[in-house]
C-alpha cells in the first residue's frame, strides 16, 4: 500500500535535517504504529506524506498503490486516498462542519471522475456515522473545529475519515489531550473501519493507545530514522522501559 | 495562482470536465466581453449644452432641465475631494461621452418584444432574465423560483422593464427613471433630490447635472411588494461615463426588497460610473436593498477598470421605518461609496452588510454614514473587508448620535483578512455622540488567511482556490446571510472568482 524508500527530508527555510533515511513498507489491511520521543520526526513524517509547504525532501521517494506521492498536491493525495488526522486540527470559522465535509467528498470525487454524491445520500452517511461516534447534530451544524474540545475536535477527524474512506490513514498522535473515555469513542470509531484493504499508520507516544487499537507491526523511531521494528510486544517494551535502552542498542 | 491552464498535463482518472470546469474558473473577469452595437453618442466633454442636450433625448419637461442646470452650475464651483484612501489619475472630464444610447433605443420601444435582439441577447448572456415567460405562459413560476422584475440599463438608457403590468396591479410603479419624470412628475418632483441634495458632494452634484436614466419604484401605503424588484447595470460603450439615478419611495407601511447588479467589458482605459441612489422610507415601511457590484476590476498591473464614486443614502423618514443595505463589492478599480442611513423618524433602524473584496492592484474606500437623528434608533455595521494582491480596503464609517435621538445604539462590526503580504487594510472608524443615554459600540479584527486552515482543506482533498474560497466565505457567512437566496448563491461564487490569484 504505501512504501517508503530512504526518505531523507529537512526544513526549507533553515538547514536542519529531520528524516534521514526512513524505510517503510505497509502492506494492506494492516495497522503499523510509530512509537518515538519528541522530536524523533513522527509528525514531519506524516506532513510529508501528505504534502505540507516547508519540508524539503532531499532524497528518498514515497508512493501510495505505486504512485509517486511526493509530485502530488495535497488533494490529489487525498484523492489518491491518503488521510492524515492532525494532531491539532485547525479551526475555519464561518464554515459549517456538514459544508465542509460534503466539500471534502464532492472534491475528492470530482478529482477522481467520479459524480459527486447527492445530498440526500450525504446527510444519510454523515448522520449514520456521526452517531457511531457520539456526534451530535449541533456538533455537524458548528463551524469546523471552532469552540470543539480537544475530544470533539479528534472524533470529528475520526468523522472525516469514516465519510472520505480513504485507502491509507495516518493518525498524528490522536491520543493526545484525551481523557480514557475519549480515546476508548476514537479508537473505536478507527477499529471499525479497519478492514482486509484499508492500511493505518498511527503515531503516538504511548501504548495506551494501542492497547484500544491493536497494531500488527510496531516501529521505533528515533533521530529521523526507524530503529528497530517488531510485534506488539515492542510497544510494552517501550510501555515498561522507556526509550532509553532501545537508543543505547542502536547507537 | 500555481496552475498554468494551457498546456496542463491531464493526469489519469481527472476527467475532461474537471478541467474544462477549473479553466473556465481561472478565467477571472467573466463579463469582460463587449457587444458589437451601433450606437448614438453626445460629444465628448462637458458643458451646459450638453447637459441641455441629455434633457432633451430624454423629452424632459423644463422643471428637471433647470434642476440639471442648477447642479451643473453648482458643481463648477466643487472641487474633487480627495480624502479617501484611494490614488488614480486625475479624471480629465472633458475627455468623456456623458451619453451613449443604442441607436435602436432612440425610438423607445413599445414592449420588450421590439426591443433589439442584440441587446436581449447581451443580458441572457449575463444570466438576466428579460423575458416574463412565467407570466407570458399563464403559469406561475415553480416552487421556491420567485420572480423577479428586471429594469435593464444599458449604457445611458433603460432598455426595458419587466413585469410592469403584474406590479401595477398591486399598485407597484416600477420603470425607468425617464420614463417616471414624463408620466409620475409630482412624485419625482417632490422627493427628487430631498435625500442627496443637488449640492450634496462633487460626484453626486456632477450626476444631477448629467444623470441619464435609472430605476424609479413607489410602494404604496400598506403594500408588499409582490416581487424583487431589480436593475441591472451594464456599461458597454467606450470612454464613456455612466451616471444613473435611482429614487425608491417605501410609502407608510409598505415593503420592497430591491437587488441591484453591475458589469462592464474590459477596456484598457479606465471609466467613470457616478451614481446616485435615493431611498424615501416612511412611517413602518422598510426597504432592503442589495448590491453585487461586479464593475470591471482592472488588469492585475492596474490597467483600466471602472472609477465607481457612488452616493447611496437611505432617508428613515417615518417612525419605525426600517432600511438594511447590503452590499458585496468585488469589482472597479477604484471604490469610494458609503450607502448611508439617516435614522430621521423614532425607533427607526439602519443596518449596513457589506464585503469588500479588494484584488491585485484594486482599491476601495467603502463603508457607512449611520446618522441617529429620532429617538431610539438602532443602527447596526457588519463590514467585512478582504484584501489581496497588492490591494487597499479601507473601511470608513461615522456614526453620529445627535442630541435629540435619545436612547438610541449602534453596533459596528469590522473585520479585515489579508490574503499574502503586499495587500493592506484600513479601518477609519468616526464616532460622534452628543447625548448621554446612547449607546455605540465598535468592534475592529484584522486576521489572515493562514497556511494552516489552507493546508487543512487541501489535506481533505479541496484544490488551493477552493480552500481559500471556503475560508473566506466563511469569514463573510454574516453578511451573505442578510442577502437574498439566489444572490447569495452570486455572491459566494464571485467571492471565489474574484480571489482567483490570490494565493500560490
Amino acid at each position: 500500500m504505501l512504501e517508503i524508500k530512504n526518505l531523507h527530508v529537512q526544513l526549507e527555510e533553515e538547514d536542519k535535517k529531520i528524516l534521514k533515511g526512513v524505510n517503510l513498507s505497509l502492506d494492506p489491511g494492516k495497522v503499523h504504529a510509530i512509537m518515538g520521543p519528541n522530536g524523533s520526526g513522527k509528525s514531519t513524517l506524516s506532513y510529508v506524506l501528505s504534502g505540507k509547504k516547508g519540508y524539503e525532501v532531499t532524497s528518498g521517494s514515497a508512493h501510495l498503490e505505486g504512485n509517486d506521492l511526493l509530485v502530488m498536491d495535497p488533494e490529489e493525495r487525498a484523492a489518491a486516498g491518503l488521510f492524515l488526522a492532525f494532531q491539532y486540527p485547525v479551526e475555519i470559522p464561518g464554515v459549517g462542519n456538514m459544508t465542509f465535509l460534503r466539500s471534502a467528498v464532492n472534491s475528492q470525487r470530482k478529482l477522481r471522475g467520479e459524480p459527486e454524491m447527492t445530498a440526500g445520500d450525504f446527510l444519510k452517511a454523515v448522520r449514520d456515522k456521526a452517531k457511531h461516534l457520539k456526534i451530535d447534530s449541533d456538533m455537524l451544524k458548528r463551524p469546523v473545529n471552532v469552540g470543539f474540545s480537544g475530544g470533539e475536535k479528534k472524533r470529528n477527524e475520526i468523522l472525516q475519515m469514516a465519510m472520505l474512506e480513504p485507502k491509507m490513514c495516518i493518525l498524528d498522535e490522536t491520543d493526545s489531550g484525551l481523557d480514557v473515555d475519549a480515546m476508548k469513542l476514537v479508537a473505536e470509531g478507527v477499529n471499525a473501519l479497519r478492514d482486509k484493504k484499508r492500511t493505518f499508520l498511527v503515531i503516538t507516544h504511548y501504548q495506551r493507545l494501542l492497547d484500544h487499537i491493536k497494531p500488527d507491526i510496531v516501529h521505533i523511531m528515533a533521530a529521523g530514522r526507524i530503529i528497530k521494528s517488531g510485534g506488539p510486544e515492542l510497544a510494552l517494551e517501550v510501555e515498561n522501559n522507556g526509550y532509553a535502552k532501545l537508543l543505547e542498542e542502536s547507537s | 495562482m500555481g496552475i498554468e491552464m494551457n498546456n496542463v498535463d491531464v493526469k489519469d482518472g481527472v476527467d475532461a470536465d474537471t478541467v474544462e470546469a477549473v479553466r473556465a474558473l481561472s478565467s477571472t473577469y467573466k463579463y469582460g466581453w463587449n457587444t458589437e452595437i451601433e450606437m448614438e453618442y453626445a460629444p465628448k466633454g462637458l458643458s451646459e449644452d450638453i447637459v441641455r442636450l441629455i434633457s432633451s433625448k430624454n423629452n424632459e419637461p423644463e422643471w428637471m432641465l433647470d434642476w440639471r442646470l442648477s447642479a451643473y452650475r453648482r458643481w463648477l464651483e466643487l472641487k474633487e475631494p480627495n480624502w479617501a484612501m484611494v490614488d488614480y489619475p486625475s479624471i480629465d472630464f472633458q475627455d468623456q461621452y456623458y451619453y451613449a444610447r443604442p441607436k435602436s433605443m432612440v425610438e423607445k420601444p413599445k414592449s420588450l418584444d421590439d426591443v433589439d435582439p442584440k441587446l436581449l441577447e447581451t443580458y441572457k448572456k449575463l444570466g438576466i432574465p428579460l423575458k416574463e415567460q412565467a407570466l407570458l405562459a399563464g403559469v406561475e413560476a415553480p416552487e421556491g423560483e420567485r420572480k423577479v422584475a428586471v429594469d435593464a440599463v444599458f449604457d445611458s438608457v433603460s432598455v426595458g422593464t419587466t413585469f410592469q403590468a403584474e406590479l401595477k396591479k398591486a399598485g407597484v410603479i416600477f420603470c425607468s427613471f425617464s420614463e417616471a419624470v414624463k408620466d409620475y412628475p409630482e412624485l419625482v418632483k417632490k422627493y427628487l433630490g430631498s435625500v442627496v441634495p443637488v449640492s450634496d458632494n462633487y460626484y453626486a452634484t456632477l450626476n444631477s447635472a448629467v444623470f441619464s436614466d435609472g430605476s424609479f419604484v413607489y410602494i404604496p401605503e400598506g403594500v408588499r411588494c409582490p416581487m424583487e424588484l431589480s436593475t441591472y447595470f451594464r456599461i458597454n460603450a467606450e470612454n464613456t461615463g455612466q451616471f444613473e439615478r435611482t429614487l425608491i419611495i417605501a410609502d407608510k407601511g409598505s415593503y420592497v426588497s430591491y437587488l441591484e447588479g453591475c458589469t462592464a467589458p474590459k477596456r484598457d482605459v479606465a471609466q467613470l460610473h457616478a451614481a446616485v441612489v435615493e431611498l424615501v422610507i416612511l412611517d413602518d415601511a422598510e426597504i432592503k436593498y442589495s448590491t453585487v457590484q461586479n464593475w470591471y476590476p482592472g488588469d492585475e498591473n492596474g490597467k483600466g477598470g471602472i472609477y465607481n464614486f457612488v452616493t447611496k443614502r437611505a432617508d428613515c423618514r417615518g417612525n419605525r421605518s426600517k432600511v438594511m443595505w447590503t452590499q458585496v463589492e468585488t469589482g472597479s478599480a477604484v471604490t469610494w461609496k458609503y450607502p448611508s442611513c439617516i435614522l430621521r423618524g423614532n425607533e427607526s433602524q439602519g443596518e449596513f452588510y457589506s464585503i469588500a473584496i479588494a484584488n491585485n492592484m484594486q482599491q476601495a474606500d467603502t463603508g457607512t454614514k449611520m446618522v441617529h437623528l429620532g429617538k431610539n434608533t438602532k443602527s447596526r455595521i457588519v463590514s467585512k473587508g478582504i484584501s489581496a494582491g497588492k490591494a487597499q480596503n479601507t473601511y470608513r464609517g461615522l456614526v453620529s448620535m445627535h442630541p435629540k435621538a435619545k436612547d438610541s445604539r449602534n453596533f459596528t462590526q469590522c473585520d479585515s483578512l489579508l490574503i499574502g503580504d503586499k495587500c493592506g487594510a484600513h479601518t477609519v472608524p468616526y464616532i460622534e455622540v452628543k447625548n448621554n443615554s446612547s449607546r455605540v459600540e465598535h468592534e475592529a479584527t484584522t486576521s489572515k488567511v493562514d497556511d494552516d486552515q489552507l493546508f487543512y482543506c487541501r489535506s481533505r482533498g479541496m484544490g488551493e482556490e477552493d480552500a481559500v474560497a471556503l475560508v473566506v466565505n466563511g469569514f463573510c457567512k454574516e453578511v451573505l446571510q442578510a442577502l437574498p437566496m439566489e444572490f447569495a448563491m452570486e455572491a459566494q461564487q464571485l467571492v471565489a472568482i474574484s480571489l482567483e490569484g490570490s494565493v500560490g
